[in-house]
This record gives C-alpha cells, structure tokens and sequence, in this order.
C-alpha cells in the first residue's frame, strides 16, 4: 500500500555551536500515521523532533543544514513564515506547559492567535478540542479555574487540546508521557491512536513498549544517525540491523 | 578490585565540627539580624509613639516655634513623590529587565547595561541628589516634588531591573518553547506568557524597591526640599516629605517638640516600610504555591 509522505528529512545535520550532533539524517514520516523516534538517552531523538518546527531557533548556538520537507516545501527556507509553520505543526513538550491562565484561557489561545471568532464559536471549539483530548469531562465543571492546579496527567492533556484546536496538520511530541504516572499514560496513548485519523504524529519515547503499541512506523537513532526505519512490527520483531535488535532486546552496552 | 574495609578512613569527627561550627555562625548572624531589627523598632516606637494622636495626622507641619504642627502634608507628599518615581522607574526598569534576560543574555550590550547598573546601584544616594539638583533644580531655579521623583526613581530603576531579570529568568525554557510552538511571536510570548508568569516576581521586585525608597533622605534634600504647605505645586515649588521632615526636625531644630514630631514621623515611615514588605510577602510569595 502506497502512502502519502508528509514530512521529509533530508540530510539534515545539527549543530551545538561547533559539535554536530545529528549527522545526515534522512527519515519520511507518513501522512495519518503515527512515526516512534526511538533510541538511548542523548542519540539525538529530541533535537531532530526539534527541527521539524524550527523551535531550535529560539537559542543562538543552535542550527541545522539540510532540508525539511512538509508537503513538498522546504521549511527550512528563510522564506517560510515560522508563525505559519507553527500553525501548521504543532508540539508537545517532555513536562506539561500549561500558561499561567485558566484552562480555558489556555485551550482558547491559539485560537483567538490565529483566528478572528465569535465567543460563541470559540466555546464550541474549546469544547470540542478538550473532548478531543478526553479530558472535557473532568474540567467541564472548572473551567474557569487555573491551568496550572490540574494533576501532571491532566496538564498534559490540556496542552494537546491547546495544540489541536487550530487544527495543526502534524503533532511532534517529545516524551510526552515521561513526566506522567501509567494510567495517565494509557490515555494518552490511547488518544494518539485516534488522533492520527485527523492529522499525522511523530512521537519521541524511551519507552520501547509504548513505540510497539501505538506507532506504525519506527526509526531508530544512534548517536544522531539514524540506524534504521520500518514498520513498527517489522523493527520489533525482524529488525536488520544488529544495533537496532540488540538495544531492543536490551543488550546494549 | 580490591575492596574498601582496609582502606584508611577520614576521621569524621572534622566533618561534624564543621557543620556544628557553621551552623552556630548561622545562628548567630540571625539573631545579629533580628536583635538589630528589634532594636531600631523598639527605639523608634518608644520615641515616637507619645507624638501619634489624630492632630498629628491630620494637620500639617508648622514653622519653626509654632505648635500643633502635624506631618499630613509631608505623609501626603511622600505619597506623591513615591508614586511619582513608581511612574518614571518602572515602564524603563521593566523594559530593560526583559531585555536583558529574554532578548540581550550574555550579548555585549546586555553585559555593559548589567554593569551600569551595578555601577548605578552603588553610587551613594547623595551624589544622585545632587545630581538631580544640578540637572533639574539649577536649572529651571526652583525645588520641586518631581525633581525628588526623578531622584528617586533613579535609585529605583536599576534594583527593579535586575529583580526583573531574575524572576523572569526563573521562568522555564519550556514555557518560552510551548508558547512559539503555537505560532505566537517573540515578543507576545514575552509579554504574554512569560512576563505572566513571573508577575508575582515583578510585582514583589517592584514593591521591593519602594519600600527601599521611600525613607531615602539625602536625594530629597537637594531636590523635593521641604515646605510646611500642602504639596499642591508639585512641579515648581519645594514639596513636604517625611524623611527631611524627619531630618529637619530631630537635628536642626532647637524645639523639644519638634524632636517628638520628628520620633512620630519616623514611626510612622517606619510602620509604612514594614507593611509594604509584610504585605509584599504576603501577597506575592504565597500564591506562588
């Protein structure tokens, strides 16, 4: 079955002031799949999920060559407006990052950011984004209280209502359940399964288990290469690379 | 390898001494800090408390030699100058603190601007005084209540800078991060978001820096002056204020009475100082958990 490429990597490396720490990193992720960024602490998982929204370019030292594609455009390209491109991915962070308003303040701002709506439509869509989120029925009563006094596991959620309710294309998430206990992790994962119908997912983890169960698709870093990329079945239980099956089966050194 | 159960020991008797002796200098640099506070509190409520009654408050000062003086002008005064001084420091110190920890860092502009600013909060106040008087008294030929303000507000503006600077550099990354993910602009993540989330800081920072101002005496000589009126012009003549009100009135006054007046005036400076840090705490350190 043939599918549709969303976003491209080509030959990207990235550098730390003068240590590179991604070297010639070519990966496609599919369109409405979900993508799993594997691979040890420090290979370089994050910082390529970085490059996808340019959010590297927040700190000087930080910067990459190579081109990304998104729907065959170069985001890269100084051309490219970065608040469009934003729009367009959306990110999850590694800890929650609820703004310091109430939660449907925080759920509502992109959506007042990017679009000129009437309060009526905005609740709708509020709503609508927290029940995608599956977490409308545990704030529907409260959401005029602060963001910042849910629980870890709800923070969390609120955060990819906050990033679904523009309507983004791709969600990258950076270890989005590693701040979180497992039955909010659960729901999480479950959530990432439905939402690749509506648009497409790259999710960094360390938890092998998690990339087995809710990604199609699979890559594998070491040391900011990437070592291999298949379907998740294939990886997890045929890899072809003998880096690749020795950190799955937890041999590695 | 060969294990460590033969291997001498450091004798750890040193290393409780240590720690017994420090935390006996800990304890003795607090009560060093309360006994002196305690102090200055009881000697002033002690002098100043016979001069309190409503008169006190309600009228204001008297010439040399007339009695039933009271200090509302000068209280209402220092109201004006303070708030004044808020005006001038805040919107630059603010400004500059978030540029400093947002957009300047380590860059050589940002690195000078720090200096300055350390430079500035060393100089002595008197110096800022007269140079207020030269600058805004000399020239235009008369003291005025905002020549103090700008006094004052010069003190002000580096402390509420630096403060400024660190509270929103306790902001974490992550919040900047999510905040341009979403497609928001440098400047509204700032504004927005991070300086949002630090409003406690800024605010604390902010009310800091007055409490610290507001009993400062030697810019005020050269600048605001005194005047036993209400401070009705407070931008072309002298304007009453509480700290020369206090320093005219306990040094350079041959009057017992004015010595009390003076007590009484500084009590309730002091009351004032004290209610601005409590509530500062209060307010602004509790609801940050």
């Amino acid at each position: 079955m043939k599918t549709n490429i969303k976003l491209s990597a080509r030959n990207i490396n990235f550098f730390y002031g003068n240590t590179q720490v991604l070297f010639d990193n070519n990966l496609d992720i599919p369109s409405n799949q979900v993508t799993a960024v594997i691979g040890p602490s420090g290979c370089g998982k994050s910082t390529h999920l970085r490059i996808y929204n340019r959010i590297f370019e927040l700190y000087r030292n930080q910067q990459a060559t190579g081109e990304v594609l998104l729907d065959g455009q170069n985001i890269l390209a100084d051309s490219v407006d970065i608040l469009k491109l934003r729009h367009r991915i959306g990110m999850i962070f590694q800890k929650p990052t609820p703004f310091p308003m109430s939660i449907f303040d925080n759920v509502a701002y992109p959506l007042r950011l990017h679009y000129k709506l009437r309060s009526k439509e905005i609740e709708e869509r509020v709503e609508q984004a927290l029940q995608a989120a599956s977490i409308w029925d545990e704030v529907k009563d409260k959401l005029h209280t602060s963001g910042l006094a849910l629980s870890g596991g709800q923070q969390q959620r609120l955060c990819i209502a906050r990033a679904l309710i523009a309507e983004p294309e791709v969600l990258l998430m950076d270890e989005p359940t590693s701040a979180i206990d497992p039955i909010a992790t659960l729901r999480i994962e479950e959530l990432v399964m439905q939402l690749k119908e509506r648009l497409t997912i790259v999710i960094v983890t360390h938890n092998m288990q998690q990339a087995a169960r809710i990604s199609d698709t699979t890559a594998f870093f070491y040391k900011g290469r990437i070592v291999e990329v298949g379907n998740t079945d294939q990886i997890f239980t045929n890899p072809t690379n003998k880096q690749t099956e020795d950190y799955i089966t937890g041999r590695f050194v | 390898m060969t294990t460590l159960q033969n291997a001498r020991k450091r004798p750890i008797f040193f290393r409780k001494a240590a720690t017994t002796i420090l935390s006996c200098f800990t304890f003795l640099s607090l009560c060093l800090a309360i006994s002196c506070m305690c102090w200055i509190l009881i000697t002033v409520f002690s002098h100043g408390m016979s001069a309190i009654s409503p008169g006190f408050l309600l009228n204001i000062s008297k010439p040399y030699g007339e009695s039933e003086g009271g200090i509302a002008n000068a209280l209402l005064g220092t109201l004006c100058i303070t708030l004044g001084s808020i005006l001038i420091a805040v919107p630059p110190a603010l400004a500059a603190g978030i540029y400093l920890s947002e957009f300047g860092k380590q860059s050589r502009v940002a690195i000078m601007l720090r200096f300055c600013a350390n430079v500035l909060m060393g100089i002595p106040s008197i110096l800022v005084g007269l140079f207020v008087y030269v600058l805004l008294v000399v020239s235009t030929g008369h003291f005025s209540g905002f020549a103090g303000s700008v006094a004052l507000a010069i003190i002000m503006f580096p402390v509420i800078m630096r403060t400024s600077e660190d509270m929103l550099s306790m902001v974490p990354n992550t919040l900047r991060e999510a905040s341009l993910a979403l497609g928001m602009t440098r400047m509204r993540a700032t504004l927005c978001i991070v300086a949002r989330s630090a409003k406690n800081g800024l605010a604390t920072g902010i009310l800091l820096a007055l409490a610290r101002v507001s009993g400062e005496t030697a810019p005020l000589l050269f600048t605001a002056m005194f005047a036993d009126t209400w401070p009705t012009s407070f931008f072309t003549n002298p304007t009453a204020n509480i700290p020369v009100l206090i320093t005219e009135y306990t040094t350079n006054s041959p009057f017992e009475s004015m010595h009390s007046l003076g007590w009484g005036a500084a009590f309730i400076i002091t009351f004032i100082i004290l209610l601005i840090n409590l509530t500062t705490r209060l307010f602004f350190h509790e609801n940050k958990h």
